[in-house]
């Protein structure tokens, strides 16, 4: 039913009808309203059985999922920003050991300076720590993608982040329709681990591997993930039929074909995105927007089907390879080396993607003459100042 | 399954026999039937205190739990010798994660455990001293602030044996390390089962792999519990100590015969019993056997360490009552 609710909510209640059975929690904005919400719900019964632990770091948060998860439980846990940082050494162990943990990723900017606000720098330095990363354009997608996660991760025995923007999403109040758990029960069966620490069958878990196999180990880990390329877009079909929306997939194309020039965006920005090129397309200009809703495994095929035929491709990041650049633009780069790729990095540490500002830059790239790599927004006069200052 | 024969015939030794004894108050390695968690074949080090440590405990908690126990180790010595790829040791249900979060993946065994109704498995966590005092010391104290159903175990050998000998939280004073290559100038070690005891937890203990039988005797106490319970063993390190791998046994007697290292138990974070020093030893019986401690009795003899060592050991005793006779009931 649909309903006015918060982002946070509108997801500890999906969460919550995904019968996990433990949840881990740390505090850390702008993720902590989803799991006070998914306190309520235990400690009210609503949601059971299920234990929810109160640990004293993400660290532990995530070693508990671990501990938990490799028992046989649902494990869910939440963080954001320093708190995914502080858990990376658990996050690619999740993954390394196969535990199909789902955790919600309030994205948020990392310090220093120290900053609340939200852009994809926290979930951005995690690419290579073997999770499946899926990003929500709205509160909708937020929601329905953990179902989608737990189906996802529990099938192919790995990790899922859910990566939402902080504040823009997780606090926002707007209509959604929050799964059913007669809906939710249709899609996801009750987790059937791969392996298990079971005293009846006891067996080793998380062996040292040395360079005989490690190699292999690896590679077997990437086949998986590559894997996730089909299953990512099979379960968003499956949650099509289901529940009568589309939310998910590998990438969302609006407007790319024969578009002239396309813009790749993840996360809540493709909103203000298409109705700007909405706007720009009624004035004359070709242009279309390619939403990445998977980011890890990269699906390199979906980008290049729908970023061919344009001539010229602008990757829009919320974060920042700093003494480089664009993340995304080299993968995006990587998948169609003939087009003319421009990154333009856009709002860092929470500063609002304009309409506006959006607007004056693609009449600048549909002109040719955006930078290869160009901050939106940047304040020239501050940045003078400094480099007067500093020398 | 994991219980199983054992594999070679034990005569009736203080040590691991008792055969002699009547089955009730046999130990628990005098069992046919023991589960013999850390099996043959292993990379453990000639003389390891924390193998024979590691299988004492497990074998005692496994027949405490009847068999029904789920066990994570925390990276360290006791992780790498047991399970070089395609092999293993174990013949528990075992979890290895990472270096400083076995207590904190421990409970979330517990915690889903729980959560599917299974109160007949037990869960055990264990590590080395690194690995519990230094770098998983926050993960133990939340887990024992939640008072989770964990076991805790930690083995110390006083230092970071496995990356090749260097100082820890819980390497003792003057102790020499590749780290501290002077002798050890700090403190004189983070005792961790008294941290433990300021978490007012059920039950807190601590034992030497001298002493085996009161080792399974604290270990079938514990499981006697419920919540977070800690036990720490003492387990000397050939490698590390510069001992004769024969040396062991008779290391950690002497350092409980010498006040070093006081065995107790604690109930609720209270001390209920002490194993009494019949006939207390200066601190040097202990520590000239040691290669660790050669430098103290070198050319340039460091009585001052060694006064310093000796006046905390008599601390020990004294805060502990080591050589109060024992009360006759």
């Amino acid at each position: 039913m649909r309903s006015q609710i918060e982002g946070s909510r509108a997801v500890a209640e999906t969460v919550a009808r995904c019968r996990p059975e433990v949840i881990c929690a740390y505090p850390i904005s702008p993720q902590t309203h989803i799991v006070e919400a998914l306190s309520r719900l235990v400690a009210s019964g609503e949601l059971a059985p299920c234990e929810f632990v109160n640990v004293e770091s993400e660290f532990a948060a995530m070693s508990v999922a671990i501990g938990a998860s490799a028992t046989g439980a649902r494990a869910y846990t939440a963080t954001a920003s320093q708190g995914l940082l502080y858990m990376t050494e658990a996050l690619f162990n999740a993954a390394g050991l196969g535990l199909p943990i789902v955790m919600t990723v309030a994205n948020r900017a990392i310090g220093a300076p120290i900053n609340i606000w939200n852009d994809h720098s926290d979930a951005m330095s995690q690419r290579d720590s073997g999770w499946i990363q899926l990003y929500a354009e709205s509160n909708q997608e937020a929601a329905d993608l953990h179902v989608q996660a737990f189906r996802i991760a529990e099938e192919l025995s790995l990790p899922v982040m859910v990566c939402m923007d902080g504040f823009v999403l997780t606090h926002a109040v707007e209509g959604v329709d929050v799964p059913s758990q007669e809906q939710v029960d249709t899609m996801l069966p009750p987790y059937r681990p791969r392996q298990v620490l079971d005293p009846d069958d006891p067996m080793t878990i998380g062996a040292m591997v040395g360079p005989d196999a490690f190699t292999e180990v690896r590679y077997l880990a990437h086949l998986r993930h590559r894997e996730a390329l089909t299953v990512i877009p099979r379960v968003a079909d499956e949650f099509a039929r289901e529940f009568w929306r589309s939310s998910g997939g590998l990438v969302r194309p609006y407007g790319c074909l024969g578009a002239e020039t396309v813009v790749v965006a993840l996360g809540s920005v493709l909103g203000t995105l298409k109705d700007t090129v909405d706007e720009l397309r009624a004035e004359g200009l070709s242009i279309g927007v390619l939403g990445v809703t998977t980011f890890r495994p990269f699906p390199s095929k979906a980008v290049r089907a729908a970023l061919r035929g344009a001539r010229r491709v602008v990757v829009l990041e919320r974060a920042l390879a700093v003494g480089m650049g664009g993340i995304v633009s080299a993968d995006v780069r990587g998948s169609v080396p003939e087009a003319s790729i421009t990154t333009v990095i856009a709002g860092l540490g929470g500063r609002p993607v304009t309409k506006a500002s959006l607007r004056t830059m693609l009449t600048e790239a549909a002109a040719d003459r955006l930078k290869p790599l160009t901050f939106l927004d940047l304040k020239d006069d501050v940045v003078e100042r400094e480099l007067r200052r500093t020398g | 399954m994991p219980a199983q024969r054992i594999k070679f015939y034990q005569t009736g030794s203080f040590a691991v026999g008792n055969r002699l004894l009547d089955p009730e108050q046999r130990s628990v390695q005098a069992g046919a039937d023991r589960a013999n968690s850390l099996t043959m074949g292993h990379r453990a080090c000639q003389g390891c205190g924390e193998a024979l440590g590691a299988r004492y405990v497990l074998d005692a908690v496994m027949r405490a739990a009847g068999n029904r126990a789920v066990t994570v180790n925390a990276t360290g010595c006791l992780e790498v010798f047991s399970t070089p790829y395609p092999e293993s040791s174990w013949r528990v249900a075992w979890l290895h994660s990472l270096f400083g979060n076995a207590p904190a993946v421990a409970t979330g065994v517990a915690a889903a455990l729980k959560a599917k109704g299974r109160t007949d498995v037990r869960v055990v966590g264990q590590g080395g001293d690194g690995g519990t005092v230094d770098i998983g010391l926050a993960c133990l104290s939340g887990m024992f602030e939640r008072n989770d159903d964990v076991l805790y175990v930690c083995y110390d050998n006083g230092g970071y044996m496995n990356t090749g000998v260097q100082r820890s939280g819980a390497t003792p004073h003057g102790a020499v390390t590749t780290t501290t290559p002077a002798g050890n100038s700090f403190g004189q070690g983070k005792s961790l089962p008294l941290i433990a005891m300021a978490h007012r937890i059920p039950y807190v203990a601590t034992a030497t792999v001298a002493d085996l039988r009161d080792l399974e005797s604290k270990v079938t106490k514990a499981m006697e519990y419920h919540g977070a319970r800690y036990l720490h063993v003492l387990v000397p390190c050939p490698l590390g100590w510069r001992t004769a791998s024969d040396e062991t046994i008779r290391i950690a007697r002497l350092a409980t015969e010498t006040g070093i290292f006081p065995v107790f138990e604690a109930v609720d974070g209270e001390v209920t019993e002490v194993t009494r020093i019949r006939r207390l030893r200066p601190v040097v019986d202990y520590l000239r056997p040691q290669g660790r401690f050669a430098h103290l009795f070198g050319e340039t003899p460091r009585d001052d360490v060694i006064r310093r060592i000796q006046a905390e050991a008599d601390r020990t005793v004294r805060v502990f009552g080591l050589t109060e006779p024992d009360e006759v009931s």
